[in-house]
């Protein structure tokens, strides 16, 4: 992507007369993508994207620029503007003494791919979208929509910083999914199924898609049975896997340690404390092999880490990027990620679980009168400052009697973060991670994984539309 | 670059088409601005220039499409190749194709201000330490601004066919948003304030200053409320959200394939006598107005609902042909992407009232402050709805006790029919969406 000799120069004039602190960050992007949607191959598409972010720290004034030019006078350019914003936002320019850069390259584990997805044919991508449509119309006449999508994307980064951090990852994500959409007297009803991995087209080696289309389309059809969900607080029991997000969202924002700082967490000064049921231990873990938030080092150099946040219920940390590690004089905690080459970053969870329990499954179900059993969950969203937070049930069930009952229809999970996890009353032994996702915030998206086994909670408050 | 000199790189790629091959090419070039103020301090300032390149290839009937963020030489070559070399991959569609002028001249609309790049970096910096500092200071249970930001873009749009369309146009604008954190007692609460406009002297900052003080103080002490059915009294800002989304599934794209609650309504009644809904980009007052949509077809003020009643759905060039009702100059598209039909400026029609009368007729309500969980709460094919809420109940025609930690649930359809009020003033957002305060009565409240 750039010389090491570009490299140095452009730190050079970033640093200008002489600020703390400067950073390269050079990305290449290709992607790939093809969908199908209403009985035939809908697009297919690629995109390429590459340029560079070049960031300048000084007096805790920061100077951002960004350009799609690589070019050397290209790079002195960004660089040069990088310096400017820094002084607009009021770096004092200390004289300091220019001192010779020395890079040393990190040590960085690249996530083996066994099949790369480029040398894959777009026809064998074509062929595995219509393969999945056809198994999920064969299963009933009532799916009467499905549509699939197949995405890859490699991305090339290279990170250099003033520190004398010289880094670089290949990091390539594979990613499939089918919605059906099921016909019935009751309306119209959706099934979604979605698999990704950090590698390569060996992804079609483990999971079968035809397989996972007709998971999509019974998923589909049981709603079309389902009945409104009930309103009010009620116990809950979270399947394994998708139930992951809950703690993404209800916890794992508020303990990243720029939200901490702006005093916008409602775990802020609490380390220490019983913040937590004693069966709560979570976990973020960016080295985890395979996974969604997987990478060889964060988009600041640092190397990913398992690091645990909260240990039988008592806050041990929070996630760190280098600004924030760097004020408190610690180490970052790898956490430091970012959307693009456009995008300064900032502290981002990487695959975030709830470590398995002693519980069985069935034990926890049975131990609720009057509930309702969350098989899937959805998106969500949260106010870290308040830890109130919302998602969506994709897919649950009445538990009457110790027993899953009734399906029920869409509905919504309404909670506080640090109250739930006061109220977690039971933690299965089936740990499972749950599908891919996107987590946003401040506007950039990165990749993430969430986890969890089955896990009770004492009380939540149901969203339905029955009435 | 100018929006000539992008025409000229777009013509260029359209010329080198083969005789079999329709192509459509659009790119884009920015720059922009933004700067972010905490605690008195400048956070971080921002400078950057982006480009886009999109390149949409069909042989017969099958269509390719490439993106890059770069217009070098090799790297417009190669994109083109790319798009050539997907197209060969796709299946055939008889109405899949560029769009074909249709004679419907352009509204002639100025989307530019020299204001933006004639600010000093300086002027930028101060607007962002202001709006920070007006807020922390503003009220007593301001503990803190969580982000303060100013933020700007200058940018030019080319887009050239072999169909025969080339538009160029180019846009300005800068905007300021800043996030309040109140405290009291154990409640903690965020609220939002925003703007953006073409240049920076149309910022209303202190709206902007009011609105993240208020949202986030009027909030303290939130507790979970009793369920409860209650008229929800709907905001400007909240009226864009709901009827945004339920104008969505008035795409062509939904309706043609199924997608939407309203399939097949053309011509019914479907909402409230007081609902009229118009996506009209020809509006010059909406900051989402433009003459072209994103196949370089003139926009045009496209009526979706009237007194009720369903008149239509949004198509570009594909679902114009496939439904046989022609293209409504809805194409919606990033020059990196392909189009599709959507929403450019949605207006709910005003009825008459201000907001403090719609509240005043209220005997049990709901005043919304936000809506949370909207992805993954609202099903745009069967139209359920279920979404958190933070606000004030209202009871007996006033603002009373403030809520948090519950949901309202309905239906997109209901959201529509069981309007009661829609208020005589509009506001036009942000967003670019134009509204007016709405009440629906009869939703359903879940909390304790």
């Amino acid at each position: 992507m750039l010389t090491h000799e570009d490299v140095l120069t452009t730190l050079n004039s970033a640093l200008g007369a002489g600020a703390e602190f400067a950073e390269v960050f050079a990305e290449d992007v290709q992607r790939t993508g093809v969908s199908l949607d209403d009985g035939r191959i809908e697009s297919i598409s690629s995109s390429r994207d590459r340029g560079v972010g070049i960031r300048v720290i000084d007096s805790d004034a920061i100077g951002f620029a960004h350009s799609s030019d690589l070019s050397g006078p290209g790079l002195v350019s960004t660089a040069t503007s990088a310096a400017d914003a820094a002084k607009a936002s009021g770096a004092n320019q200390k004289q300091r003494s220019s001192k010779d850069l020395s890079l040393t390259e990190v040590d960085v584990k690249v996530a083996p791919v066994e099949i790369r997805p480029e040398e894959i044919g777009k026809q064998q991508k074509v062929e595995l979208l219509q393969a999945a449509e056809q198994a999920a119309r064969s299963i009933d006449p009532s799916i009467t929509q499905v549509s699939a999508g197949y995405n890859d994307r490699r991305r090339n980064v290279l990170i250099a910083n003033s520190d004398g951090v010289y880094a670089r990852d290949d990091q390539t994500k594979t990613m499939f999914s089918i919605s059906c959409v099921a016909t019935g007297d009751t309306g119209l009803q959706t099934g979604r199924e979605t698999v990704g991995i950090s590698g390569g087209f060996e992804l079609f080696d483990r999971v079968n898609v035809e397989e996972l289309a007709q998971q999509a389309a019974h998923r589909a059809l049981t709603k079309l049975e389902a009945r409104p969900a009930p309103s009010g607080s009620l116990p809950v029991v979270i399947g394994p896997g998708s139930g992951g997000v809950l703690f993404h969202e209800a916890c794992g924002h508020g303990l990243e340690a720029d939200l901490v700082r702006k005093g916008a967490s409602a775990f802020a000064g609490r380390i220490g404390e019983q913040v937590a049921s004693p069966l709560v231990t979570l976990i973020d873990d960016g080295t985890m092999s395979g996974e969604w938030g997987q990478f060889g080092v964060d988009d600041e150099g640092n190397l990913p880490a398992r690091n645990v946040l909260i240990e039988n219920g008592i806050l041990v940390d929070y996630m760190w990027d280098a600004i924030r590690a760097r004020k408190e004089g610690r180490p970052s905690s790898g956490n430091g990620r970012r959307q693009s080459y456009r995008h300064l970053p900032m502290v981002r969870m990487t695959n975030t679980y709830l470590a398995a329990g002693d519980s069985s499954p069935a034990d926890i179900i049975s131990s609720v009168d009057h509930g309702v059993y969350v098989a899937r969950l959805g998106g969500g969203q949260v106010n870290t400052a308040s830890g109130d937070f919302v998602f969506g049930m994709v897919e649950a069930y009445m538990i009457e009697d110790g027993k899953i009952s009734t399906p029920l229809r869409d509905g919504q999970l309404v909670g506080n973060g640090p109250k739930v996890l006061q109220q977690i009353e039971a933690v299965g032994n089936d740990f499972e991670m749950g599908p891919p996702g996107t987590c946003g915030k401040d506007g950039q998206g990165v990749p993430v994984g969430d986890g969890v086994p089955t896990l009770k909670v004492a009380e939540l408050t149901i969203g339905g539309t029955a009435s | 670059m100018t929006p000539e000199k992008l025409l000229e790189i777009a013509n260029g790629v359209v010329q080198s088409a083969a005789s079999n091959e329709q192509i459509e090419v659009a790119c884009s070039h920015g720059r922009s601005t933004s700067v972010k103020a905490y605690d008195g301090e400048v956070e971080s300032m921002t400078s950057a220039e982006s480009m886009g390149l999109g390149v949409r290839v069909l042989i017969d009937g099958k269509q390719g499409f490439a993106s890059a963020g770069s217009l070098d030489p090799d790297v417009v070559a190669d994109t083109f190749a790319q798009a050539r070399s997907n197209a060969a991959f796709s299946e055939p569609d008889e109405h899949v194709g560029i769009a074909e002028p249709d004679g419907v001249d352009a509204v002639d609309i100025d989307l530019w201000s020299d204001e933006v790049d004639a600010t000093s970096s300086e002027t930028k910096v101060q607007m962002a330490l202001d709006i920070e500092k007006r807020v922390r200071t503003g009220h007593d249970k301001i503990v803190g601004v969580r982000t303060a930001s100013y933020g700007d873009s200058t940018a030019s749009f080319a887009l050239a066919s072999t169909s025969g369309i080339a538009a160029s146009t180019r846009a300005s604008s800068a905007g300021v948003s800043v996030q309040a954190l109140a405290q009291h007692g154990e409640s903690t609460q965020t609220g939002f304030g925003y703007d953006s406009a073409r240049k920076l002297s149309d910022l209303s900052l202190d709206d902007v200053v009011t609105d993240a003080i208020s949202r986030s103080v009027d909030l303290l002490g939130a507790k979970k409320p009793d369920s409860a059915k209650v008229d929800l009294v709907l905001e400007p800002r909240m009226v864009a959200t709901v009827y945004g989304l339920i104008a969505s599934t008035l795409s062509g794209d939904r309706i043609l394939k199924g997608r939407s609650p309203f399939v097949g309504r053309v011509g019914q009644k479907v909402a409230s006598e007081h609902i009229s809904l118009i996506d009209d980009p020809t509006d010059h007052r909406s900051l989402a107005a433009d003459s072209h949509d994103g196949e370089g077809l003139a926009c045009r003020r496209n009526p979706l609902i009237t007194d009720g009643v369903l008149n239509g759905y949004l198509h570009d060039s594909y679902t114009g042909r496939r439904s046989g009702e022609g293209s409504t100059g809805s194409a919606v598209r990033g020059v990196r992407g392909l189009p599709s039909p959507g929403v450019q400026a949605l207006a709910v029609a005003p009825g008459s009232g201000s907001l403090a009368e719609l509240i005043g007729d209220v005997e049990l309500g709901l005043y919304v402050f936000n809506l949370a969980g909207l992805h993954s709460g609202v099903n745009p094919v069967s139209g359920d709805f279920s979404v958190g809420v933070e606000g004030r109940m209202v009871r007996d025609g006033e603002l009373a006790e403030p809520v948090a930690e519950c949901t309202i649930g309905s239906t997109l359809q209901r959201l529509l029919l069981d309007v009661s009020a829609v208020g005589g003033e509009v506001t036009y957002l942000a967003s670019g969406v134009t509204a007016p305060p709405v009440v629906i009565s009869g939703i359903s409240l879940a909390g304790a």
